[in-house]
């Protein structure tokens, strides 16, 4: 069947390249270097109005299957040291995302150390408001914003910061992260669950709908209540991995395959979160990345992760967290216009997902959800560097493996420069404050004490 | 010919002395590390007797070449003396030699050695000086240098260099004394040559006793002397007296600048009787030289726990402060306070290659610029020996990796007031998690209830003092267990 497939791409690829000789052929080279010109990075073409619409069944809304996440906004420092929002750069990724036909964009009072909803509003206020829709969040995470006082100050406080007097996609946000618990004194015990269907009657929230992580109890449950609250929308985590193998690699989360078929059936639309998993199905080891490119050598890695996702029917849009140019105008011409997974490629993506967790990377999206840390830790950095470590073969198991001494070193240094000594994980004290707030339901201290003893063994030469 | 040989030789011993005091990566160690060991006043105080006499030996055959090809604190001023002469030709002249001076140098050195009062020694030291003075001007220059290698080279994706902290001022009065000496140094060898080793320098008095009579020695001939006093006015050691015809050997340290300028070939380096070939002791200084490593610091650390209610971001991080040790606590292998006092000469090169930032020059009166441990910002890590390794003068004695994990240096001591888990109310154990010997167990703070938070405990016994508790509590500027030093160092 494999080899079907293969000498079928062989087939297709072998015709392509004599079309286009031909068509070089006939129509001269004037033609093929203004083809050539229009390219933006590889292979792939990237033209305007191509990109492809899903249909909200509710509101009718003609969402792009990209959606702009506004997590990881740019940052630039600023005369004080401090890292701060690059407005100007915001302002252009958003003018290429809009001239390319992005209409979805993704935010909450919290990201970007609660910058992210200003930036976004000062990018998008820049066009008229039937251009683009905005989804933002009640992420009322800290127990001082649990009141109705203080999670409704916080939901007002977002139209100032978009300079909107709708919003067109509201998320109860991150529910199951804490458990029954925490989503009964975040929504229900104060009432803001009701407040926002009131809302959506009155038209300040066009689609109400809600983001999961974690405890799979609240998921169900809201789900059980779908005829009361009527979702128009659910955010879920979903990606090759995930769809077969988030229960396995952590046992407090639930396979997408669930979520998603969980979804289908009662017709609400997906919105989909880290379809790369925080860049991770992006950097993936050598041999991973060779085995993608050689199936599509003009796509990216990444594009993968985008067309698996996009594929799904049932998908109103896909995020993703675009810091740099260049993703968001790789994840464009992933979607401009889709070009669907076929079967196969979905098999070969599950085949990949199987190399891939045999990797022991830490499953960090870097989103940090979980800073500051009080103690002055910079959690995601450190666990960024051992995953990029785990990927590039520089954690040796022990001093016999091959490349022990490179690896050590590149360890070692590598640590250093991604992360200051004082933020490291030896200072780590175990207060645990940070778990709550961890997505990927990683338990923080653990790996943080895990790695610090790695780093030891490395330093003392006792591997 | 032979003054060439004597450049060539100074000038590759100087750069590799300086380059003992700026490598901080530990390789320059392996291959030349042994020429701190051969100098002088290090090798007496570490009661060094193959290298004292070898040293006396040479002076005894060639004169006090000592002082032109090994003392660093020599060549430096040499090349002073060679600006100056740009400046203004036979600028030197003879005088009589300043004996009661030198004596009486020799004699504070003598007792100071004696009574242990160290201040003296590390002044007049004349290695230890040079030691200060790259250590402390040129080191932080050469770490700025490295870091914008190590900038470049992370930019490429390569572990080549990495980055050091680099800190500019170590020890206020140890950077004043270091740029006093050069200035003072400078000026007195740009002007008139060698006239600290020829009055003040204790080991130039002693070697000169020494080349009072060696075998070689430049001699004048009579015959072909027509006494024009050119040799005389480039003496930088001011020792010949042309007139007489005679050369003060106390004071000569054989730079051979005299026996080229004679027009008329009448000084040789020989022995008195009869005419030996020159030969010079060699020094195999040509060694491949290995770049460089290293650890970043970055100072900075906790606040209160602050509730979070956005995303991101970094708390910051006050500066950890000394606190305040009634015993000052000495690296191990320096065995007591007392032998660390009593033989370091402060050159500071146990200061150059602590990769950890915690052995600084003592900015006390008693210990001036000898060098003692702090723990803010780094520790005494387990698999780190080398100010043994690189120690001349027997402050610091060599001890392994396996010596270090048992030799006491000090014990910790809990302060309850700075305590995580009594003022956040957050578990911690960060002490006892990185204890190296386990001294540290974590008990409720309750003895009658089991579930109140938990404190460190130190069994005293088995803790070897080497501040990893300290540098990694979280409690800032304070932490809330520190050091405290021990007078002698024992093994547990």
């Amino acid at each position: 069947m494999k080899k079907q497939d293969i000498d079928r791409r062989d087939f297709l690829k072998r015709v392509g390249i004599g079309a286009s000789i031909t068509g070089i052929a006939l129509t001269g080279c004037d033609t093929a270097a203004k083809k050539a010109s229009n390219k933006l990075t590889g292979a792939v073409e990237l033209n305007k109005g191509q990109m492809t619409y899903r249909k909200n069944p509710t509101t009718g809304d003609e969402v792009s299957l990209l959606g702009y996440g506004c997590m990881r906004w740019p940052t630039i420092t600023d005369k004080d040291g401090q890292d701060v929002i690059d407005q100007e750069m915001v302002n252009r990724l958003v003018d290429t995302a809009m001239e390319y036909g992005v209409n979805y964009y993704d935010t909450s009072p919290a990201y970007c150390k609660g910058k992210s909803e200003e930036a976004t509003g000062i990018a998008l206020s820049r066009y008229p408001r039937d251009k683009y829709f905005v989804a933002t969040k009640l992420s009322n995470f800290a127990r001082s914003t649990w009141s109705r006082e203080a999670s409704i100050a916080m939901y007002r406080k977002s139209f100032k910061e978009l300079q909107v007097d709708y919003i067109d996609y509201y998320l109860l946000h991150s529910v199951g992260m804490g458990g029954m618990e925490d989503f009964k004194e975040r929504y229900i015990n104060n009432g803001m669950i009701d407040f926002l269907v009131k809302e959506r009657e009155a038209g300040r929230i066009r689609n109400l709908g809600f983001s999961y992580h974690g405890d799979i109890k609240v998921y169900d449950w809201l789900l059980e209540q779908h005829d009361k609250y009527q979702w128009d929308f659910v955010q879920i985590q979903l990606n090759y991995v995930d769809w077969y193998h988030a229960r396995e690699l952590n046992a407090r989360n639930t396979d997408a395959e669930y979520l998603y078929a969980e979804l289908d059936k009662r017709g609400i639309p997906a919105v989909i979160m880290e379809p790369l998993l925080g860049g991770r199905l992006s950097n993936v080891p050598d041999h991973i990345a060779a085995r993608l490119k050689q199936q599509e050598p003009e796509r990216s890695v990444a594009s993968w992760a985008f067309r698996y996702s996009g594929t799904m029917p049932n998908v109103l849009t896909v995020l993703s967290g675009m810091t740099y140019m260049e993703h968001l105008k790789d994840n464009l011409m992933s979607y401009c216009p889709l070009i669907p997974l076929s079967d196969e490629d979905n098999q070969f993506l599950y085949d990949t997902a199987n190399l891939m967790i045999q990797y022991p990377t830490v499953p960090c999206n870097d989103c940090k959800y979980c800073m500051p840390c009080p103690y002055g830790l910079d959690i995601p950095g450190i666990l960024v560097h051992y995953n990029k470590c785990v990927n590039r073969g520089n954690v040796p198991k022990n001093q016999e493996a091959q490349n022990y001494e490179e690896a050590r070193r590149a360890f070692l240094v590598g640590y250093d420069r991604s992360v200051p000594k004082l933020r490291q994980a030896d200072h780590c004290v175990g207060c645990k404050q940070c778990n709550v707030h961890c997505p990927q339901n990683i338990d923080i201290p653990a790996e943080m004490r895990r790695i610090d003893q790695f780093v030891e063994h490395l330093k003392q030469n006792t591997l | 010919m032979l003054k060439r040989i004597r450049q060539v030789l100074a000038a590759l011993s100087i750069v590799a002395i300086m380059l003992l005091f700026l490598d901080f990566t530990g390789t320059v160690h392996q291959w030349w590390g042994w020429m701190a060991k051969i100098q002088f006043l290090p090798a007496l105080m570490a009661v060094n007797v193959g290298v004292i006499i070898a040293l006396i030996v040479a002076t005894l055959i060639f004169g006090r070449l000592y002082c032109s090809i090994i003392c660093p604190l020599g060549i430096m001023q040499d090349g002073f003396g060679w600006l100056g002469k740009k400046m203004k030709k036979n600028r030197y002249s003879y005088s009589t030699a300043k004996s009661i001076l030198r004596y009486t140098m020799l004699c504070i050195t003598i007792i100071a050695i004696i009574f242990g009062i160290s201040v003296i020694v590390t002044l007049l030291a004349p290695y230890s000086a040079f030691g200060r003075i790259v250590q402390n001007i040129l080191s932080p220059l050469w770490q700025t240098g490295n870091n914008i290698l190590a900038g470049m080279s992370e930019r490429a994706d390569n572990y080549m260099f990495y980055s050091v902290d680099v800190i500019w001022v170590k020890s206020a009065i140890t950077l004043t004394v270091a740029l006093a000496t050069l200035v003072i140094l400078g000026v007195l060898a740009w002007r008139n040559g060698r006239t600290y080793c020829n009055t003040i320098c204790p080991v130039g008095t002693i070697l000169g006793f020494f080349a009072k009579y060696s075998y070689l020695k430049p001699l004048i001939d009579t015959t072909k002397c027509n006494s024009c006093g050119l040799c005389a006015r480039n003496c930088k050691s001011s020792c010949i007296n042309s007139k007489e015809h005679t050369i003060d050997y106390t004071r000569c340290v054989g730079c051979m600048d005299c026996i080229g300028k004679c027009h008329k070939n009448a000084i040789s380096y020989t022995h008195k009787v009869k005419a030996t070939e020159p030969s010079t002791d060699a020094h195999d200084n040509t060694r491949r030289q290995f770049m460089s490593i290293g650890a970043t610091l970055l100072a900075t650390a906790a606040v209160k726990a602050t509730e979070k209610t956005v995303d991101g971001g970094l708390a910051a991080i006050v500066d950890k402060k000394i606190p305040n040790r009634e015993t000052h606590l000495v690296p191990p292998g320096a065995k007591s306070i007392r032998n660390m006092s009593s033989h370091c000469t402060a050159c500071q090169l146990c200061v150059a290659v602590c990769p950890n930032g915690v052995l600084r020059p003592s900015s006390n009166m008693e210990r001036m610029m000898q060098p003692e441990s702090s723990y803010e910002k780094g520790y005494c890590r387990p698999e780190c020996t080398k100010c043994s390794e690189v120690c001349p003068t027997g402050a610091i004695c060599k001890i392994t990796v396996a010596e270090k994990s048992s030799i006491q240096i000090g014990h910790a001591v809990w302060v309850k007031d700075n305590c995580v888990p009594l003022t956040d109310g957050y578990e911690c154990g960060n002490c006892a998690r990185h204890c190296p010997t386990g001294a540290i167990t974590m008990m409720p703070s309750d003895a009658s209830d089991e579930t109140s938070p938990k404190i460190p405990t130190v069994n005293v016994e088995k803790c070897i003092g080497c501040g990893a508790c300290e540098n990694l509590c979280p409690a800032r500027p304070f932490s809330a267990i520190y050091v405290e030093g021990h007078e002698n160092h024992r093994v547990i």
